[in-house]
């Protein structure tokens, strides 16, 4: 499922006065870049490494390119820099953001990213796994839109995860002076709370109620020196349909008791229920941010089986209309009349979705969704959504 | 009937040409074959990112991962035209009198026969680059439009503005037209003694490759389960004309695109690996090769009007002989 392909090739009238005519040529067989899209297997991952200045990226990148994991990777940075290897799998590209020319404003790729992939992928063998690291504040959505824009790229990659690189003493002050910061969160799907030695446990669970409060799906790391275990931030198949829910197993879960120790590799769900600020709400996605500096929102859903004629209209219709302002979108859908658990999962408006598999006989039939976003209308989300529920 | 002698390389082929009658392969890991009284090869590049032929048809110039730009071809001795260091030389297209342009970044260099290096900056990544047919002038394609250069002169570039990102310009053989490939699935054109602009849109993937007829007849295109072939014989280019559709087919994408040097018949090359040649006037259509293990990636044909060098993106490159 994806919208924005269909306005390719719609003429887009009256864009220049000068402009004598246009020509209109188009292809009336079947779409062929489906059997370019579906080749699994070869398929590269990507990983996109965000943070800010001074988080902790290039240590990380450093571990990455040094230490025995059996895996070789190929790192697109902006700057050679600080990165004290000698690498000829190390790219250097100029961010580069190309919007489509498609009539929709939030349709933005990385053209550098699709240059120095398809360069890279020309000479498969080399490398195992590609790390794309921005900038500071570079936004991440050109960068992940370019994995699932450009057929080329994506014929040949997967997006495995947006990993944000946080620093536990900055990230008040970031969140107050930028919106990349708080963007880069938004967009994780896991987020490495790093420099946590450098503040007290107090800090350190009202940064982490921040990090839930803009994101309530990523998974939270706890790290010194970027010292996290590179399995919990390679290799992540967040993007991955198949897998993307399977691996976040406190992403919109049941509500339940956990009584644990909150060790360095404590991963923090949505319903860990140490003082998020949100343990007093019923649950706590969409949680009142206990800074004021935080612009993001999430909305959660929750509801029974839906009636697929009314649930995919109104999903293609929020994604058209809001798009811009959703960063990211996640779901587990449970359709009627259907045995297989049906998975979504979006940024701006591009949205795929696919079944996962069959509902487990112990699984309650139940549609669980949570949009990630900007001056989302909670109250008409809530209502519409309701509104396509199968009738019991 | 065509016969084919293949040449299997390990290797995705990023040109397959002809130099002085010799077919050449230059492949991504930085190594250009050849098939001369046997295989050859030379190492040109750690990682080789683009090449062309000179325009004088004898030598291949290449930019690489290297950051170097190199002249090499038949038994020559590798030259390194110019080294920038560490950074990727993204593209490289020949001039008149062995004049050649390249670009790594935001940046094309121009480089004239007298040896001198002149650098144009950009506000924006150079991603193609194109010499006129006629005096010393270059384009650059860039986001949201083209910048055409004067490296003899002192003059200000010309700037030719459409939204959105151009990947790669050419000139038509008679210089009246401009025409880019762009990120969208989209040809976008000029006629520069106006500055008209022509939209050619409708493909369902990205153009990778475009070729012009003899005499700029025809601009036949990649990105299409046919051979989209705009016309462009009149003073308007393809104003308000359809363009033909040629070598059609249900189960595959065309790839690649060459027109025949002297008879408007153009090779047309799928994802399959299959090559045809269709000639434009009856759209008649004869079978060069059949599937192969990977896409057509690059086509051209020899001066001799009958042999054509073929690389793919899996390595089964060779040279189909349509005479027999």
């Amino acid at each position: 499922m994806r919208p924005s392909r269909q306005d390719f090739g719609r003429a887009i009238g009256g864009a220049s006065s000068y402009m004598a005519a246009i020509y209109y040529y188009t292809w009336k067989g079947p779409a062929m870049s489906e059997a370019a899209t579906s080749n699994a297997s070869n398929q590269i991952p990507v990983t996109v490494l965000t943070g800010y200045l001074g988080a902790g990226k290039t240590t990380l990148l450093n571990r990455i390119l040094s230490e025995s994991h059996g895996k070789r990777y190929a790192v697109i940075v902006n700057e050679f820099g600080e990165i004290g290897i000698d690498n000829d799998l190390i790219v250097e590209s100029d961010e580069e953001i190309y919007e489509m020319n498609n009539g929709c404003i939030c349709c933005t790729v990385r053209g550098d990213l699709i240059r120095v992939v398809e360069g890279l992928m020309r000479r498969p063998g080399r490398f195992d796994a590609i790390v794309v690291e921005t900038t500071g504040l570079a936004d991440p959505v050109p960068v992940a839109q370019t994995f699932f824009m450009d057929d080329d790229v994506r014929a040949k990659t997967r997006l495995d995860a947006v990993v944000a690189l946080v620093d536990a003493k900055h990230l008040p002050l970031r969140l107050k002076d930028s919106r990349e910061a708080e963007d880069q969160i938004a967009f994780a799907d896991v987020v490495v709370l790093n420099k946590v030695d450098l503040v007290s446990e107090d800090e350190l669970l009202q940064v982490e109620a921040t990090i839930r409060a803009i994101n309530p799906s990523a998974q939270i790391h706890r790290t010194e020196r970027s010292g996290v275990d590179l399995a919990k931030v390679l290799d992540r198949g967040a993007f991955d349909l198949t897998r993307v829910l399977a691996n976040e197993p406190n992403f919109l879960a049941e509500e339940h008791e956990h009584d644990h120790a909150h060790g360095d590799d404590h991963v923090c769900g949505p319903d860990c229920d140490h003082d998020h600020h949100h343990g007093e709400h019923h649950h706590g996605h969409g949680a009142v941010a206990p800074i004021h500096d935080v612009t993001v929102q999430s909305i959660s859903l929750r509801g029974g089986e839906m009636d697929p004629k009314r649930f995919f209209p109104w999903l293609e219709k929020i994604t058209q209309a809001e798009g811009p302002n959703i960063l990211r979108l996640k779901g587990i859908i449970a359709l009627k009349d259907d045995p297989d658990r049906y998975v979504v999962q979006g940024v701006h408006m591009i949205i795929e979705g696919d079944h996962q598999r069959p509902w487990k006989e112990d699984e309650k039939h139940e549609t669980r969704l949570v949009f990630i976003g900007r001056d989302l209308d909670r109250e008409k989300l809530t209502r519409t959504f309701e509104a396509c529920q199968a009738a019991a | 009937m065509p016969t084919v002698a293949p040449l299997d390389l390990d290797g995705h082929c990023l040109a397959a040409v002809f130099l002085e009658g010799v077919p050449h392969f230059a492949l991504a890991d930085g190594t250009v074959h050849r098939l001369d009284h046997g295989h050859k090869w030379t190492a040109v590049h750690d990682g080789l990112l683009c090449a062309t032929v000179d325009q004088a048809g004898k030598t291949l110039l290449t930019g690489g991962e290297d950051g170097k730009v190199c002249r090499s071809g038949g038994d020559h001795a590798v030259e390194v035209v110019h080294e920038i260091g560490r950074k990727w030389i993204s593209s490289v297209a020949a001039g008149p009198q062995g004049a050649l342009a390249f670009a790594t970044g935001k940046s094309a260099y121009a480089r004239l026969a007298d040896g001198k290096i002149k650098q144009f900056d950009h506000p924006r990544t150079v991603e193609g680059l194109a010499f006129a047919p006629k005096g010393l002038r270059f384009a650059v394609a860039r986001y949201n439009g083209v910048t055409l250069h004067f490296p003899g002169t002192e003059g200000k570039p010309t700037e030719l503005e459409w939204a959105g990102a151009h990947n790669s310009v050419t000139f038509s053989p008679n210089g009246e037209f401009l025409v880019t490939t762009m990120q969208e699935n989209a040809l976008h054109g000029w006629k520069l003694s106006d500055g008209r602009h022509m939209r050619m849109t409708g493909y369902p993937a990205k153009i990778k490759s475009f070729s012009w007829a003899p005499k700029g007849r025809w601009l036949a295109s990649s990105g299409a389960p046919a051979a989209i072939v705009w016309p462009f014989q009149g003073k308007e280019g393809p104003m308000g004309k359809p363009p033909l559709e040629l070598g059609t087919r249900g189960n595959t994408m065309v790839t690649a695109v060459a027109f025949h040097p002297t008879e408007e018949i153009v090779a047309v090359g799928y994802a399959d690996g299959m090559v045809l040649a269709v000639r434009v006037a009856d759209q008649k259509e004869i079978l060069l090769k059949r599937e192969g293990k990977g896409p057509i990636s690059s086509m051209t044909w020899d001066k001799d009007d009958r042999r054509l060098a073929f690389g793919t993106e899996t390595g089964d490159c060779g040279v189909i002989d349509i005479a027999g």
